[in-house]
């Protein structure tokens, strides 16, 4: 049996967890969020929309199949397995650990990567108790501690532009073909550039500020992205310079709301967010329902969308908006997440329509 | 598809007996869909004979029909109630061969009833392998290719094309009867044969031994919305039929790809195929890329369907039946939540670990192995926060005197890495087994190939005890340890043994106590957690509750009102008590709940409705062991606790909970005790003056030889510790006895053997009753219609008795008076006599519900378990009328046997039980009542010959008046040589065929049997000395494997000659359960 040594995730109303550590360990702190999913952990941590938090994952048993390696090896030249390059949670928190992982792709174990990237990770919780206090409080600051080390002070990764950080900071080309998509980088993931070049185009991915309209393109792409959309009225304006321009426009997740933003919708933040696999939607009008992955905090404000917009998409669980549609332009957005990875692929077909437009 | 609002009427097929690989999961999904039907005003018919089932009780259906589910039932049933439509996935394969046979034949469109749900042709792509190969090739998914062949040359052929291993399938057929692998010619041979007298087409396919084999449980709606409601994956790798697998859910060595390819697929399959409802996709899944062939769509509610639900807490055949009707999934709502869409799927935040429980013991004969046909007769589910936790604690659960993975009697295996390689019942302690030898996890894979992933885990726990094992007192184990132990769900049983060794065995319960109290002072306790299907995400006034130590706050508030009653269940289904105690459990819940008290039950078998968290206020998903118990009591602080209820398991809690102080309600622990323990019965009995058979316990040979010169052979030998084989036998004589001795049992001053007497040819009489305050309140009395000998459980029971002496009637009612008063007895209870020339002798007493309350219960329409219960909660309970004992027709419960699962068993009948299920049939005299109740189990009535092949003379004569009618209605009769002479010799002609013992003379009984020459076998023991079943083996097996009718007693078989003979198919009564 591993020795492992205590950890402590504290949370802002003074709740304490005690649990033991296996992953890197230096004290850390961020957003504390939880995610009902069963699988995906490697995906969830490189997952740029997750910068800044402490991810608790509810199902309790971790890293069962280890960690695929970071090789690439096709043509979207991305990694195969990771959604971006490094991890982007702060720290994750589970119940229980796999210290021996079983699977064929596994190069290395959850704990072994975790300590490669410096990310603490802790066992040990009751992370159904956990959940419940942040489905009941909302989401909180949080931190983790070590037994015999130093303490850290809470800090909110809300405050800061998170978009700048993760986004990429220069233009970059993947994949092949004669139509060009602009992709707005406000944290992709890659499987979002994946979706795309499999059918066939070219993807530019900017930077989240970068004013596209200079360069010529068939379709734009808004990508997904960590914490507040307030942050991103650089992207909002360029995407207003858009719909000028007329060409097909799809936004995933914060996409979804930067494009309603641009429309004129109004945003909130959502008590502890929508973090899962098992998210039901309804295609407006019709009676075509997918489960969907997500990971957000933020939601479009129904009430507040244009005359010329209508929802998308809606959730079947509170009603919250699912995605945007223009009533007669190519213009049109998913707040869930069609790539999934992690997540089920029911939704796929969304990439599908936007290269039809195009 | 059809409009909801046209159909006012629907008729519902159930799955009948329970039998292995159709068991109790039919009456849980069955009961679901009926209370959809409920919701919508829809009026419910239901055919089912099982009679035990909740399903076919009041309140669920609105008409129950205890008839065969046989097309030429199910049609006359239509004919006579003109169903708007009709459900055929709610009844197992049964329902769903007999649906698609009305459907070819051209019935449902005769009377206009609509399938509802998936379409009838979608169910035939499904059922149909080379249709089902053709299907999925359409959209390129990948499935185990298989030749279809219709004899055994053709078989051989596929199988040289295709390489051995090979596995042979039957189609249609349930639960993977008929199924197997063959490594060579030889194996295929026999194989095929018999697969091919269950079904007219064989598939021979290449085997995949080794991958992984997951499940997924797919809904969808007629708008073509699709969900995948839970997914599934086998501890064992493929290989081993999936009824017979350790499972668990959700998945655990998948990664996120790996479930989703495989979900996106299961959702292509049941699109293009068509669904509309529930189904379950198999698959086998390569360990080293992500390489899957489909193994099977089952267009149904299944097993696997019962245990998602249970497993998520998504109530599929409910959903499914609304389906049906044409609602979208968008319609309905989360059972659980009550407030999100039931277009979702569930996230567990818990693993559940399901383990089959097996009772292949209980035969002679029978092949231990395990593999692609079933042989198990029940299961259980454990829920826990850690796989550790989950499978120790279903380890126990399956109730086999086991412990959990660690800490049990040691096993002895001869040839280890031989049961690692070639799993039997016992295989995961051959894992065990291998740890202590110092096999490491990667020798342990490749013998067993169960993925690394379980091994690792099992190994967690292996170290675990081996640390408890350093420390030499309690005192000493830090509290982290053992903190860690209880969140990998040892007991407190399991650390007391790793401590204590072998100074436990005298002192077990007293030292698990210490265990106990050592960890409350330490602080370390469970919690209780709920399953609320969105793993918290969403408020959920849910009451489905498990405990765990992987926590640290509980899910529910305690009131501490002492306003609660629990109601312990019964368990995994076993030979021996299964869905009647779920009938009995239910009905005590709906009666505390009537009374003003919340119930509370506690049971872990997800096949049953009493696990059903809407029909009791709280549902504890957990273990029925004392530890648990206790636990949840503590809790839960009760008015009381139920134990009479749920068969032997929670009577055996009886004393242990009354030393712990708890109220139980209903006759009293000392009392229970007095007449659980043979020697306190026997005395009271004597006080009484009530007489018993004599029986003596011995602890030595010499002992026994005295015993037995005073009461002459045969004798009943129960011995007390049983080392392999069946628990009891009859010995004829000396030899008997010290060969069964030998081989059954060690005798000595702890494991002493009961012996007793055993009165041939007496009548078997049961008194099933409910007392208050020692007083009979309510009584029914039955007649075996077999002569004593066969276990109560098996034997074929009348009520009310048709021939007994109104002396007799008299005296059992005088006897169970006093014994009723003498043990103060409030509440259910259940006595067993024997019956001669009006000498009543008792020979066995429970104090609590007995397998024949819903059967008595139903045929008589007094509810036994609703009185029992009232008497239970201390409410006056006054006596029926007079009237309500003299009913104008006969109930007839039969049982059915499942000797075609378990290859080699020899079908014959003795003191041991060995029946799976079993029907209850109404008719208005005998001979109806039995020939609807032996065709309900699957007797046909033969065409035109009978192979008799009758015992002693005593039985040959019993036989002789019904061959005589055999031979008046024109059969032709074959009989083995001296029944055939005793035969010509009373003017009934027949037709010598030989034993195999004569090989050399002609014609042999076997190759008329193999030849289909014969539609009824009567093969009578003897007795059942060795040399007797011997004899009969090859042809009572014979018959088994080549699906022939086959009657081992002679009572049964004169009763059910005579009811054939008096009556045609078309003289029995479509009557519903009302009209009686």
């Amino acid at each position: 049996m591993q020795v492992s040594r205590k950890a402590i995730l504290t949370l802002e109303d003074g709740s304490r967890f005690e649990g033991f550590s296996f992953g890197y360990e230096a004290p850390c702190s961020g957003e504390v969020v939880f995610n009902t999913a069963m699988t995906g952990y490697p995906e969830s941590l490189t997952d740029p929309s997750y910068e800044g938090q402490i991810l608790v994952t509810t199902y309790p048993i971790l890293g069962n199949y280890g960690v695929p390696s970071a090789e690439t090896s096709t043509e979207a030249n991305v990694s195969d397995y990771f959604e971006s390059s490094r991890i982007h949670c702060n720290a994750i928190v589970c119940q229980d650990y796999s210290w021996v992982p079983s699977h064929w792709q596994a190069t290395r174990s959850l704990a072994d990567w975790l300590k490669d990237e410096k990310v603490p990770g802790i066992y040990g919780i009751d992370t159904r108790a956990l959940t419940k206090l942040l489905r009941d409080k909302g989401s909180m600051l949080g931190k983790i501690t070590f037994e015999g080390g130093e303490d850290i002070e809470f800090h909110d990764p809300n405050k800061e532009n998170l978009i700048a950080k993760v986004s990429t900071k220069e233009v970059q080309e993947f994949g092949e073909g004669e139509k060009r998509v602009v992709l707005v980088d406000c944290g992709t993931k890659y499987n979002i550039i994946r979706c795309l070049t499999r059918r066939g185009v070219r993807v530019t991915l900017v930077p989240w500020d970068y004013d596209f309209t200079t360069i010529p393109y068939d379709g734009l792409f808004i990508s997904n992205g960590p914490g507040s959309p307030e942050f991103a009225e650089e992207t909002v304006k360029n995407i207003r310079k858009a719909f000028e321009i007329g060409k097909p426009i799809c936004g995933i997740c914060m996409g979804n709301q930067l494009l309603s933003k641009a429309a004129g919708a109004k945003i909130y933040k959502l008590k502890y967010g929508h973090r899962s696999h098992n998210q039901p939607v309804r295609l407006s009008g019709t009676e075509k329902c997918y489960i969907t992955s997500q990971n957000h905090g933020f939601a479009v404000d129904n009430d507040t969308i244009p005359d010329d917009w209508e929802p998308h998409f809606i959730n079947m669980n509170d009603g919250t908006n699912e995605g945007i549609r223009h009533k007669s332009k190519p213009f049109f957005s998913a707040q869930f997440h069609p790539e999934a990875s992690s997540g089920p692929k029911d939704t796929e077909f969304i990439f599908d329509e936007f290269i039809k437009l195009l | 598809m059809s409009d909801k609002s046209q159909i006012k009427k629907v008729l519902f097929l159930g799955s009948g007996a329970l039998k292995i690989g159709e068991a109790g999961e039919f009456d849980y999904s069955g009961s679901q869909a009926l209370k959809a039907m409920k919701e919508e005003n829809i009026t419910t018919v239901l055919i089912n004979p099982n009679i035990a089932t909740v399903q076919t009780s009041e309140g669920f259906a609105d008409k129950i029909y205890f008839l065969p589910v046989t097309p030429y039932f199910v049609e006359k049933v239509i004919e006579k109630e003109r169903p708007d439509g009709i459900f055929l996935a709610f009844g197992g394969q049964t329902a769903l061969n007999c649906g698609v046979k009305l459907y070819e034949s051209g019935v449902l469109e005769k009377y206009n009833v609509k399938v509802l749900g998936t379409p009838v042709r979608a169910i035939m792509d499904t059922e149909d392998r080379e249709l089902f190969v053709k299907k999925l090739d359409e959209i390129d998914v990948k499935t185990i290719k298989s030749e279809a062949v219709d004899s055994v040359e053709d078989a051989l052929v596929a199988a040289d094309r295709l390489g051995y291993p090979v596995i042979i399938r039957a189609a249609y057929a349930l639960g993977g009867l008929g199924s197997g692998f063959c490594d060579n010619r030889e194996e295929l041979i026999s194989l095929v044969e018999q697969a091919l007298s269950f079904s007219p087409q064989v598939l021979v396919e290449k085997s995949l031994k080794g991958w992984k084999e997951v499940e997924y449980e797919v809904v969808r709606d007629r708008f073509d919305n699709c969900i995948t409601v839970c997914n599934m994956e086998n501890f064992d790798p493929l290989g081993i039929h999936t009824g017979e697998s350790i499972v668990v859910a959700p998945s655990q060595t998948l990664s996120n790809e790996d479930y989703h390819m495989l979900r996106k697929l299961a959702i292509k399959i049941i699109r293009h195929i068509g669904i509309v409802g529930e189904c379950n996709v198999q698959y086998a899944y390569d360990p080293e890329s992500m390489d899957y062939r489909v193994i099977e769509v089952n267009a149904r509610l299944s097993r696997s369907s019962a245990l998602a639900s249970k497993a998520t807490g998504y109530p599929l055949a409910f959903v499914a039946a609304k389906l049906g009707l044409g609602y979208g999934l968008f319609d309905l709502k989360n059972s659980v939540t009550r407030s999100t869409s039931a277009f979702f799927e569930p996230a567990l935040d818990y693993i559940v670990c399901k383990i089959p429980r097996w009772d292949l013991g209980k035969f002679h004969g029978v092949k231990r192995e395990i593999g692609s046909s079933m042989k198990s007769v029940g299961e259980v589910m454990a829920i826990g926060r850690t796989f550790e936790e989950a499978i120790q604690k279903g380890l126990r659960m399956i109730g086999q005197g086991m412990h959990g993975f660690v800490e049990n009697k040691p096993i002895r295996f001869a040839d280890l890495d031989r049961s690692l390689r070639e799993p039997t019942d016992k295989r995961i302690f051959a894992i065990e087994e291998a740890f202590h030898r110092g096999y490491d996890v990667e020798r342990i894979h490749e013998l067993t190939k169960i993925d690394r992933w379980f091994l690792e885990r099992l190994h967690v726990i292996y170290n675990t005890m081996k640390e408890l094992e350093s420390y030499d007192s309690l005192e000493n184990i830090p509290d982290l340890l053992l903190r860690r132990a209880k969140e990998q769900g040892f007991s407190d049983f399991q650390i007391a043994r790793a401590v204590w060794r072998e100074n436990m065995n005298s002192k077990a319960e007293e030292l698990t106590a210490k265990v106990r109290s050592s960890r409350l002072a330490r602080g370390i306790r469970p919690v209780v957690k709920q399953i609320d299907t969105l793993a918290a995400e969403y408020p959920a006034q849910t009451n489905y509750l498990y405990l765990t130590y992987n926590g640290t706050q509980n899910d529910v508030k305690y009131l501490g009102d002492r306003k609660s009653v629990v109601v312990l269940g019964s368990g995994a289904y076993r030979i021996g008590s299964s869905v009647e105690f779920d009938w009995c459990g239910v009905n005590a819940l709906m009666t505390v709940a009537k009374a003003g008290y919340r119930p509370v039950m506690i049971n872990y078998n997800p096949e049953t409705v009493s696990t059903d968290y809407d029909m009791c206020e709280r549902l504890y998903f957990d273990e029925l062991t004392y530890e648990r118990v206790m636990d949840i009591l503590e809790l839960e602080m009760p008015h009381g606790v139920i134990l009479s209820t749920g068969g032997q398991i929670p009577n055996n809690l009886a004393i242990r909970l009354d030393k712990a102080q708890v109220n139980i309600l209903g006759t009293q622990a000392k009392d229970i005790d007095n007449a659980e323990d043979r020697n306190k019965f026997s005395s009271l009995c004597d006080e009484i003056g009530v007489d018993q058979p004599r029986w003596r316990e011995l602890t030595s040979m010499e002992d026994i030889d005295e015993f037995v010169a005073e009461v002459g052979f045969p004798v009943l030998v129960r011995p007390s510790y049983v080392l392999s084989g069946a628990a009891m036998n009859v010995c004829s004589n000396e030899d008997e006895l010290q060969r069964f001795l030998k081989l059954a049992a060690n005798v000595s001053k702890q494991h002493p053997v009961v012996v007793s007497d055993f009165i041939q040819g007496a009548k078997e009489i049961e008194m099933d009753a409910v007392a208050q305050n020692g007083e009979i309140k309510l009584y029914a009395i039955s007649e075996h219609i077999e002569f004593a000998g066969v276990h109560s459980g098996d034997a074929t029971i009348q009520f009310p008795p048709q021939k007994l002496y109104v002396e007799t009637m008299r005296r059992i009612k005088k006897i169970s008076g006093k014994i009723a008063k003498a043990l103060h007895i409030s509440g259910p209870f259940n006595i067993q006599f024997l019956a001669k020339d009006n000498d009543i002798k008792v020979i066995e007493c429970n104090l609590r519900a007995s397998r024949s309350f819903p059967f008595v219960s139903k045929v008589s329409k007094q509810n036994f378990i609703d009185a029992a219960t009232r008497v239970m909660l201390g409410m006056e309970v006054g006596k029926p009328a007079a009237s309500a004992f003299d009913l104008d027709y006969v109930g007839i419960k039969a049982s059915q046997f499942s000797f075609s699962r378990l290859q080699g068993a020899d079908p014959v009948l003795g003191v041991d039980m060995s029946s799976t299920g079993e029907v209850g049939c109404i008719g208005d005299d005998t001979s109806e009542a039995i020939l609807k109740s032996m065709l309900s189990v699957g007797y046909t009535i033969p065409k035109k010959t009978v192979l008799l092949s009758s015992g002693n003379a005593r039985q040959k004569v019993d036989l002789l008046e019904p061959a005589r009618m055999l031979h008046r209605k024109g059969y032709t009769i074959y009989a083995t040589p001296g029944t055939q002479k005793f035969l010509q010799d009373n003017g009934v002609p027949a037709i010598v065929a030989y034993f195999p013992a004569d090989a050399d003379k002609q014609p042999q009984a076997l190759d008329l049997l193999h030849a289909k020459e014969i539609d009824l076998v009567v093969n009578i023991p003897k007795n059942l000395t060795v040399k007797e079943l011997t004899n009969g083996y090859k042809i009572r097996r014979a018959s088994i494997d080549l699906n022939i009718p086959l009657l081992t007693n002679a009572r049964l078989a004169s009763a059910f000659i005579r009811a054939f003979c008096e009556l045609s198919v078309s003289d029995i009564k479509i009557k519903s359960w009302d009209e009686y």
